[in-house]
């Protein structure tokens, strides 16, 4: 039971120290007083038997310390009170204090919350079972020009039938539908998900209530069946189970809700409402054609099967269905990515940039600070020498300054979590497009990260200023302390070496944010095609159940542009099935009717876009040559295509193309023959891609349901878009619209990414550009406060202000000059990574390297002037009295 | 250094315990019956001796009590526990094996 008592003694001692202290005291003292009682016993006066005793008894508080460590905790006990001494100390100086506590919070801040979307987006696995056995399947190019293709319903049928790697293979794609209730309730449109019924099975999730698909729900006979996401059953339906069963409209037909999903299931992103079963949804035939790239594939791998292996035998497969179909857009190969990297690739680049970058900023902070505290240990080398001189260790001293730079970087660490916090909160606010979104939170694994850096900084920060103060100097620097100028030679070469590597830090962030907000500013101007100032967009998708054939909807479209265009501030109304900037939204592969046969295996492709007549003179959108469509090319008369000029150069080498014909099948199974009427200017999908070829259908002919209709206004687009909305929900009352927005914000919403990432990385480029600054500031000061007698003598033999001026500017501005040299040096190897980040910028801009350097040297020579001026200043007569 | 009252390294524990074997002493009595019955040899250096009390409390070989002392004070009183006991016993033991080998030689010579 020994260990028992111990365990109890050393408990005891850590929570009853204080009481145990007093009694060691008390113990002390009784055994002094025996002594003098003793001694007064042998006929010592009193004040000599005291004086005796007190000779016998030795250092009481060297030997009350001495008892004290066997106690245990001894360790413990000194670091706590290191830490308190430390924390005093900065009480005492509270503006260095708050200054680097909030240095550090920025920089701890800034990391944790970039650590913690890269960690929860990036590298926490998907919460299914077995979830490294889950990967994507694409089909890809067997001559590697593009490896992430969507994939044909044919081509699915086929792998799910002949594979051999994979236990289970789902197929599915998104969706809109217009949910609305039986009995009138408010319609919305939904972002959905269709899927074949084994994605489920594949990803392990089990309902929350009710059941999800079977494979008889998956079929077209069956009955139309929904499965509500638990976000929508909590909003929609008030989490009432009675839903179950109960009938709901989408797109105006009706389907029977049969399960709720668990709340932790957010696949593929937490803005899906509801899942259909997608064999129920989508034809036999667009099932079964290997031409039609539509749909995402999911699988799970067979165990001991592994990628390499498994992408081989897809790939195989996939070649063998192009030995079968040589003509027309059917791949040759298939490619296996695990599903995170699928579901997260896109955003990866630029999520490491930033953690990079808040990287660099955190180090700048952490040198900063070491900086400052480098300043203070000069200060304080009398201090210092004092306690070496007393016995203090040299460890001992250094333990006290890195625990002082810990202190700062734990209390700068805290507000860094609650920075970081507010951080993640507005991010998962603002980019509702980030993928998992939903798995962002700041976890046990953050909250480690967090200490790992608090101690981290807090060593490095203490370190480099404890372990640069000699205790092989004592009495030099004793003495020191009698002259202001001297000794401190070697601190201020050091503080001179951080302060470079600062600057060289703070100039690869600005290069890095330089080149971004040169990409965002070319991404801004760049020229879409039309005039995207006062339009007005909103997309519309009318149900299946309400416009049974071609007529309803070209009549819906036709009464709905004509009251539009008879609102006052209107110029104009269209509708199209792709906006300019909207992003890639479909393509087709045709055929020239007047060109001989193509060789086999090659296709034309171009991007497709339905529009009405007066489309392109509401966007603006010039018309190069002949015309666009006539009134009544409509219903079955619609036959005429408008191609872009990028067509025309890509297919028609010179050639007059109005008159030729384009034979395609873009709305029905047989090819159709259209004849080109117009040619129009080419318009961006994207400001960041090349303007691709582009053919323009008639949307009166009646096959789209899901056009964008775009309002050309004389003011503020926006103040339009209630009377619009009026007009739409007095011809159907349950027909919702979504996104509203002017085109300026469709185009604009397309390089957000961009310019989120150019505005986080100039605003950690300004950040540090101001800690550079002030560590170049402080350091200057410091040196000129060294050097007063020295100036003052200088000035007094006649010395000119402007040529102290000068020599101060050039003791502060060389570390900035070198630390440019080294950034520069620096940013050209590292910016080279960003290039696929950029546009029409090259990663060495000779324009973003210069401009940097000369703010930075601006701001350099700023931070440098203040004391520079204040040194010219030096009364001779003061500067040798403040001795 | 070198001074007869310096005490062999490690034998101030067997000390203690010894003298704590027959009563509970404080310090200072503890102190006091060392020098008398070494007659005056060993002379036990505070600095030593209470680090030393300490310790043996730490190991759980002796505990403490506060009580009254001779001269009417509180006083904190040491005594042995059975772990003590026990551990003098060993400590006994070894010190035996020790100073009788270190006779056989010095009586050797």
């Amino acid at each position: 039971m020994r260990w028992l008592d111990k365990l109890r003694m050393r408990v005891e001692m850590l929570f009853r120290r204080n009481q145990a202290g007093s009694q060691l005291d008390d113990e002390l003292r009784f055994h002094l007083d025996q002594q003098i009682a003793e001694n007064l016993a042998a006929g010592m006066s009193a004040e000599e038997a005291r004086h005796a005793a007190l000779r016998a008894f030795g250092n009481p508080a060297a030997l009350r310390d001495q008892a004290r460590e066997t106690w245990g905790w001894s360790g413990v006990e000194s670091v706590l009170r290191d830490t308190r001494i430390a924390a005093r100390t900065l009480l005492r100086t509270p503006g260095f204090a708050l200054i680097a506590i909030g240095v550090m919070a920025l920089g701890i801040g800034a990391n944790v919350a970039l650590f913690t979307l890269v960690h929860s987006v990036l590298l926490k696995p998907f919460p299914f079972p077995g979830a490294e056995r889950l990967v994507r399947i694409y089909e890809a190019d067997a001559r590697g020009r593009f490896k992430d293709n969507i994939v044909a319903g044919g081509d699915f049928a086929d792998w799910q039938a002949q594979s051999r790697s994979f236990e289970q293979m789902a197929i599915k794609r998104n969706a809109d539908y217009n949910l609305s209730g039986t009995q009138g309730q408010l319609p919305e449109i939904s972002r959905a998900q269709t899927t074949s019924w084994k994605l489920f099975l594949i990803l392990g999730v089990k309902p929350a209530l009710g059941r999800l698909f079977s494979a008889n729900d998956d079929r077209p006979q069956a009955e139309a069946t929904v499965v509500l996401t638990w976000g929508l059953w909590k909003r929609r339906y008030g989490g009432n189970p009675s839903i179950l069963g109960a009938t709901v409209l989408l797109d105006a037909k009706p389907y029977t809700v049969i399960g709720v999903l668990p709340s932790w299931f957010t696949y593929p992103d937490s803005r899906v409402q509801l899942w259909t079963a997608l064999y129920h949804e989508k034809s036999p035939w667009l099932m079964s054609v290997h031409e039609g790239h539509n749909f995402d594939v999911v699988a799970r791998l067979r165990p001991g099967v592994t990628m390499v292996q498994a992408a081989a035998e897809v790939s195989s497969i996939q070649a063998q269905i192009r030995r079968q179909i040589p003509n027309g857009p059917v791949t040759d190969a298939a490619n296996l990515r695990p599903i995170l990297d699928a579901e997260v690739h896109g955003v990866e680049q630029s999520f490491y940039a930033l953690l990079a970058a808040t990287g660099c900023l955190l180090l700048i902070a952490c040198l900063n600070i070491a900086n400052l505290l480098v300043a203070r240990t000069a200060a304080r080398q009398k201090e210092m020498a004092i306690r070496t001189a007393l016995g203090g260790s040299r460890g001992r001293l250094i333990r006290a300054q890195v625990i002082e730079s810990i202190v700062l970087s734990v209390a700068g660490g805290g507000i860094g979590l609650m920075l970081a916090y507010a951080a993640l909160q507005w991010l998962v606010a603002t980019r509702p497009e980030i993928p998992r979104l939903d798995a962002i939170h700041i976890d046990l694994v953050t909250v480690a990260f967090a200490v790992g850096v608090m101690l981290t900084c807090g060593l490095i920060a203490g370190l480099i200023p404890a372990l640069s103060s000699s205790d092989r100097h004592i009495l030099k620097a004793l003495q020191e302390s009698a002259r202001s100028h001297g000794g401190g030679h070697s601190k201020v070469r050091l503080r001179r070496l951080l302060l470079s590597l600062e600057v060289g830090l703070t100039v690869v962030l600005l290069v890095g944010a330089g080149l971004l907000v040169k990409t965002y500013h070319r991404l801004r101007v760049v020229d879409m095609g039309c005039n995207t100032d006062n339009v007005l967009t909103m997309s519309l998708n009318l149900p299946r159940g309400s416009y049974k054939n071609e007529a309803q909807l070209v009549s819906f479209y036709d009464t709905l542009l004509d009251r539009v265009r008879q609102l006052p501030r209107v110029r104009g109304a269209g509708l199209s099935t792709a906006l300019p900037g909207q992003g890639h939204q479909r393509d087709d592969v045709f055929t020239i009717g007047e060109h001989s046969p193509l060789p086999t295996g090659q296709v034309l492709g171009a991007d497709t876009v339905f529009a009405d007549p007066d489309y392109f003179k509401t966007m603006q959108i010039p018309l190069m040559q002949g015309r666009t469509f006539a009134d009544n090319e409509r219903l079955d008369r619609a036959n005429a295509v408008v191609v872009n000029h990028a067509l025309v150069q890509a297919y028609f080498h010179g050639e007059d193309p109005i008159g030729k014909h384009i034979v395609a099948r873009v709305t029905t199974p047989e090819p159709h023959s259209y004849e080109i009427t117009g040619v129009v200017g080419n318009t961006l999908e994207d400001p960041a891609t090349p303007t691709s070829p582009a053919f323009y259908f008639p949307i009166l002919g009646g096959s789209e349901r899901s056009p964008s209709l775009v309002v050309r206004t004389t003011q503020d687009p926006l103040t339009l878009a209630l009377p619009v909305q009026r007009i739409i929900s007095s011809m159907d009352r349950d027909l919702p619209v979504a996104h509203v927005l002017s085109m300026d914000q469709v185009a604009r919403r397309s390089i957000s990414d961009t310019s989120f990432d150019a505005t986080l990385l100039a605003g950690f480029g300004a950040l540090s550009l101001l800690l550079a600054a002030v560590g170049l500031f402080g350091v200057l000061s410091y040196i000129v406060a060294q050097r007063t007698t020295e100036i003052g003598i200088r000035i007094a033999l006649g010395a000119q202000r402007e040529q102290v001026i000068g020599l101060v500017l050039s003791d502060g501005l060389r570390p900035a000059l070198y630390g440019l040299f080294l950034g520069l040096a620096a940013s050209a190897l590292i910016t080279r990574l960003l290039q696929s980040m950029l546009y029409q910028t090259r990663a060495l801009d000779p324009i973003v390297f210069v401009l940097v350097s000369l703010v930075l040297l601006a701001v350099a020579s700023m931070a440098c002037l203040l004391p520079a001026w204040r040194a010219s200043r030096l009364d001779p007569m003061q500067a040798l009295r403040t001795e | 250094m070198g001074k007869p009252s310096d005490l062999v390294q490690g034998t101030l524990d067997l000390l203690i315990l010894k003298t704590l074997s027959t009563e509970a002493r404080h310090g200072w009595a503890i102190a006091k019956r060392i020098q008398q019955i070494s007659g005056e040899v060993l002379q036990v250096q505070q600095g030593s001796l209470y680090p030393a009390l300490h310790r043996l409390e730490q190991q759980g070989w002796i505990k403490a009590k506060w009580a009254e002392s001779e001269t009417g004070r509180q006083a904190k009183f040491y005594s042995l526990t059975a772990a003590g006991r026990a551990q003098l016993e060993k400590e006994t033991a070894s010190w035996e094996r020790l100073s009788g080998a270190i006779n056989l030689i010095v009586q050797e010579g």
